[in-house]
């Protein structure tokens, strides 16, 4: 069945509107309420949503035209649109969704009040498991699903809608320009207040003078390079400190559950990344087992993943310990938010030279600031500072990492 | 005559005739044998429910419903009718009609899916053979790959009254008589007793029923049975609860029929005595000795949940297996067995199988009652919405009782319907397709019913759950 795209209702006062772009092309796909068309008028922006699923046929309008309430703009040809819905990627640590997505089979069936329920949490039928009828999703499941997994619908890089709200004056307007967040910066929001809200937090600083690093990587550059065919980094050297570290300090590698605290007997590190579509903790597994260079490989697998965007939920998932470095972006200290539900993060800084003393006189060395954020609930302040301590130490004097003193 | 088959069944009730036909349509070969034989001497595909149950029956309340509509209420209407008279001789005769154009097109449909409908008795042996004695001719032995015994029920015949075929009638002769019995009595105040008891009240009889339990329609939700309770009295159906018969003796004038109740122990007369205390199943000379086949302390055939006997290839369906008695689950059992032995996926959805009366008001629930509700320990609520505020009710000059809804408070999802009104059995067919969908209360109250209709009541119904009825108000 076809059905006339028409340019909606417009706003008091306004007669007609400008056709500033379209979304879509002429004979590709388009899945209900998906934005097709901005209409601009003197007063706001408005987006054209497709009332149906189905095929955009014919496009009427072009960019640029102008256009009156009611004109046509497109014609749409309902239709199944496959859902193909990959399972998005979330940067949560703990909550697995079990996920009915079913590529090619055409849109799941759902009855009012699950449609209404899936609309109002923004989410999609493919993300619940069914326990109806040839397995459709009852509004028992979505509510169920609503409960045990807090995390709302996160979708990477979906565009912000922007409305632009200008007042009628002469001049250069100064206006407020809302933007709604975009589903993975609401979930972040909302991941990081619980974090504040739940552990007890503090940081305890101290600085490592990298010079024993950096010479070791000066000295094998090349020769790891040509063994491994990686190159070696600094955050193999962090993370094997940190995972010796936690070894000492095991309640530090543990997290808080109900009123149990969990000792976890493996070290999955979690790295954080920043990717265009924002900040993700990829997780590498039992880092304790990794050569240096298996670690940089997997580093590097995994953060090419982050960036593509086909890094999977379970990458994500998971992690007993986290290293953040702000380092990269010019930060010197900064005091890091724990990644729930670990108790401990390790936050890297910029290197600067500074002048220190050694052996009574004054040297310029290459140092860093280093943070430990850490849940007083289950770590004391003395556990928190001796387990800086060791990373600090292990780096300046990486022997201690091989013979892991 | 093939000597062997894919399937054979042996009885052509509802459950029967439907797994032969099923069987027939996937490509299997199929008999089906029966014994039927009416009181006129003729054998007749269908059962008891074509026969002697579920048609007849219907046959008689709608005619009896209409008598009693136009001597009652058709003034109300405007409608001058002067004397009223109820010729029983043709009702009957129009009942009898139906019946056998019925049971007639049973053996239509056998001839259309080719199954061989065999008339006569049919025995199952061990190693899967059937032993046929037709009506007339040789006993034959038919090979069989599977087996499905349908066999059905009886109604049971109480030692203290027993049946006598003039006096004390069963549930058949009940629907056969042709004179309306001045006073009836019938012990039993279940489906079939009050169906029954309906009938012949509405055509002039004094109706009195005796009911052993104390509560009236135990199986059935309480304010149903409220309800109907309250419109049967009505209708001047003397229905005596926690009435043991103790002994029924049919004499030259009537039937003395001595019962104790709480009031003590009494006695009545009354010209014809129904009796229907219920069903056993019906097994008789079914199976040999060592065909393998087991009964339970009730007399049915032991299945599992796919309605398979011990014996591999030997399936048992209707009534003379586990649970409700009712054509319905017989066929869909039927379907089932058929399914299976072509080597389908089947299953049976025993949760979801709806029950009528009926009676006038029709009575019809689906799902779980209130009291199983809070058996449960589930956090429930109901709403309700009666047909007196119906328009269309009004209209049908038919607004006694209710459209009832139990869901659940956690998530919603409608874990009972039950209804007392005008058509309540075709409107329950709506709360048996929600149940099996598990759907929920804001899913009913979601989908746009027709208006004006008494399908409203459901939708009413539905939001009353949420207190949020727009035609009656909320409490």
């Amino acid at each position: 069945m076809t059905i006339e795209i028409k340019v909606p209702p417009l706003p008091e006062s306004v007669t007609d509107a400008t056709l500033v772009g379209w979304h879509k092309k002429a004979g590709e796909p388009v899945t209900r309420d998906e934005n097709l068309v901005d209409l601009e008028t003197d007063k706001v922006v408005l987006e054209v949503p497709a009332p149906a699923s189905g095929t955009l046929l014919r496009i009427v309008a072009e960019n640029g035209a102008t256009v009156e309430a009611g004109d046509v703009l497109a014609i749409l040809e309902e239709g199944e649109v496959a859902a193909a819905v990959a399972p998005a990627p979330k940067e949560d640590t703990g909550h697995p969704v079990d996920t009915v997505a079913e590529p090619g089979k055409g849109p799941i069936k759902t009855s009012p009040a699950v449609r209404r329920l899936l609309e109002e949490h923004d989410l999609d039928a493919t993300m619940v498991t069914g326990s109806g009828k040839d397995g459709r999703v009852t509004k028992a499941d979505v509510m169920a699903f609503l409960k045990s997994d807090d995390s709302g619908n996160v979708t990477p890089g979906d565009p912000a809608t922007v409305v632009v709200d200008s007042s009628v004056a002469e001049g250069p307007a100064r206006n407020d320009q809302r933007v709604p967040m975009t589903r993975l910066r609401a979930r972040i929001a909302e991941r990081l207040v619980e974090a504040q809200q739940t552990a007890a937090m503090l940081t305890t600083f101290n600085e490592v003078d990298l010079t024993e690093v950096m010479a070791l990587r000066s000295r094998y550059r090349d020769a790891f390079e040509k063994k491994h065919g990686v190159r070696l980094g600094f955050m193999s050297f962090f993370s094997m400190a940190a995972v010796e570290a936690l070894k000492r300090f095991p309640v530090v590698n543990a997290s808080v559950e109900g009123t149990d605290i969990v000792y976890h007997n493996y070290y999955d590190i979690g790295i954080a990344v920043s990717s265009d579509r924002g900040l993700m903790v990829p997780v590498i597994r039992d880092v304790d087992q990794m050569s240096f260079a298996e670690f940089e490989a997997e580093l590097n697998a995994v953060a090419k993943k982050a960036q593509d965007g086909t890094i999977s939920m379970e990458d994500l998932t998971g992690g007993t310990f986290t290293i953040t470095n702000g380092g990269i972006f010019g930060s010197m200290m900064s005091t890091p938010i724990l990644n729930q539900p670990q108790s401990a993060i390790l936050g890297m800084h910029t290197i600067q030279q500074r002048p220190m003393v050694v052996d009574g006189e004054i040297v310029p060395r290459p140092m860093m600031y280093l943070a430990v954020t850490y849940d007083h609930r289950i770590i004391d302040g003395k556990e928190a500072v001796q387990f800086l301590v060791a990373i600090k130490e292990q780096l300046e004097d990486p022997s201690r990492l091989l013979l892991q003193v | 005559m093939s000597k062997s088959f894919d399937v054979v069944v042996i009885g052509a009730g509802p459950a029967g005739y439907i797994a032969a036909i099923r069987a027939a349509q996937h490509g299997l070969t199929a008999a089906c044998i029966d014994e039927w034989r009416n009181r006129d001497g003729k054998n007749a595909f269908g059962g008891t429910c074509l026969n002697a149950g579920c048609i007849p029956s219907k046959a008689l309340l709608e005619s009896s419903e209409l008598y009693h509509r136009a001597r009652h209420d058709f003034k109300k209407h405007g409608i001058q009718t002067g004397d009223v008279a109820m010729d029983i001789v043709a009702m009957q005769k129009r009942r009898a009609s139906i019946v056998r154009q019925l049971t007639g097109g049973i053996a239509g449909l056998f001839k259309a899916n080719k199954v061989e409908g065999l008339v006569g008795h049919g025995k199952l042996l061990a190693g899967r053979k059937v032993e046929f004695t037709p009506v007339s001719g040789d006993v034959e032995v038919v090979e069989a790959k599977h087996v499905v015994l349908a066999s059905g029920s009886t109604p049971i015949n109480l030692g203290i009254a027993p049946f006598d075929g003039d006096r004390i009638i069963d549930s058949w002769d009940a629907l056969e008589l042709d004179a309306v019995p001045d006073r009836l009595g019938v012990v039993g105040a279940g489906v079939i007793g009050l169906e029954l008891g309906s009938v012949w009240a509405r055509l002039g009889s004094k109706v009195t029923i005796l009911e052993a339990m104390d509560d009236f329609l135990f199986m059935a939700d309480r304010d149903v049975a409220k309800v109907a309770s309250q419109e049967f009295a009505k209708q001047g159906l003397d229905i005596k609860l926690g009435a043991k018969v103790a002994k029924g003796t049919a004499g030259k004038n009537g039937v003395t029929v001595e019962f104790a109740d709480k009031d003590g122990a009494q006695s009545i007369e009354v010209d014809k005595l129904i009796v229907a205390v219920g069903r056993r199943p019906h097994t008789d000379d079914l199976f040999a000795d060592d065909a393998g086949i087991q009964l339970d302390d009730h007399g049915f055939i032991v299945v599992d949940e796919f309605c398979r006997t011990r014996v591999k290839g030997v399936y048992a369906i209707g009534d003379c297996v586990r649970g409700p008695m009712l054509a319905h689950k017989g066929s869909e059992e039927g379907v089932m067995a058929a399914d299976l032995i072509a080597g389908e996926l089947a299953e049976m959805n025993y949760d979801v199988i709806p029950s009528v009366l009926y009676t006038s008001p029709e009575i019809a629930w689906a799902g779980k009652t209130e009291a199983e509700v809070k058996a449960s320990g589930r956090a429930y609520k109901t709403g309700s919405f009666p047909f007196m505020a119906s328009g269309r009710a009004k209209a049908m000059e038919q607004t006694s009782g209710m459209v009832k809804m139990i869901s659940s408070k956690e998530d919603d999802e409608i874990l009972g319907i039950h209804i007392v009104g005008p058509m309540a059995g075709e409107l329950i067919s709506e709360a048996v397709l929600a149940l099996e969908f598990s759907a929920s209360t804001e899913d009913v109250q979601r989908t746009i019913h027709a208006h004006p209709s008494l399908a409203e009541a459901v939708h009413e119904a539905a939001l009353a759950v949420d207190k949020r009825a727009l035609n009656f108000p909320n409490k």
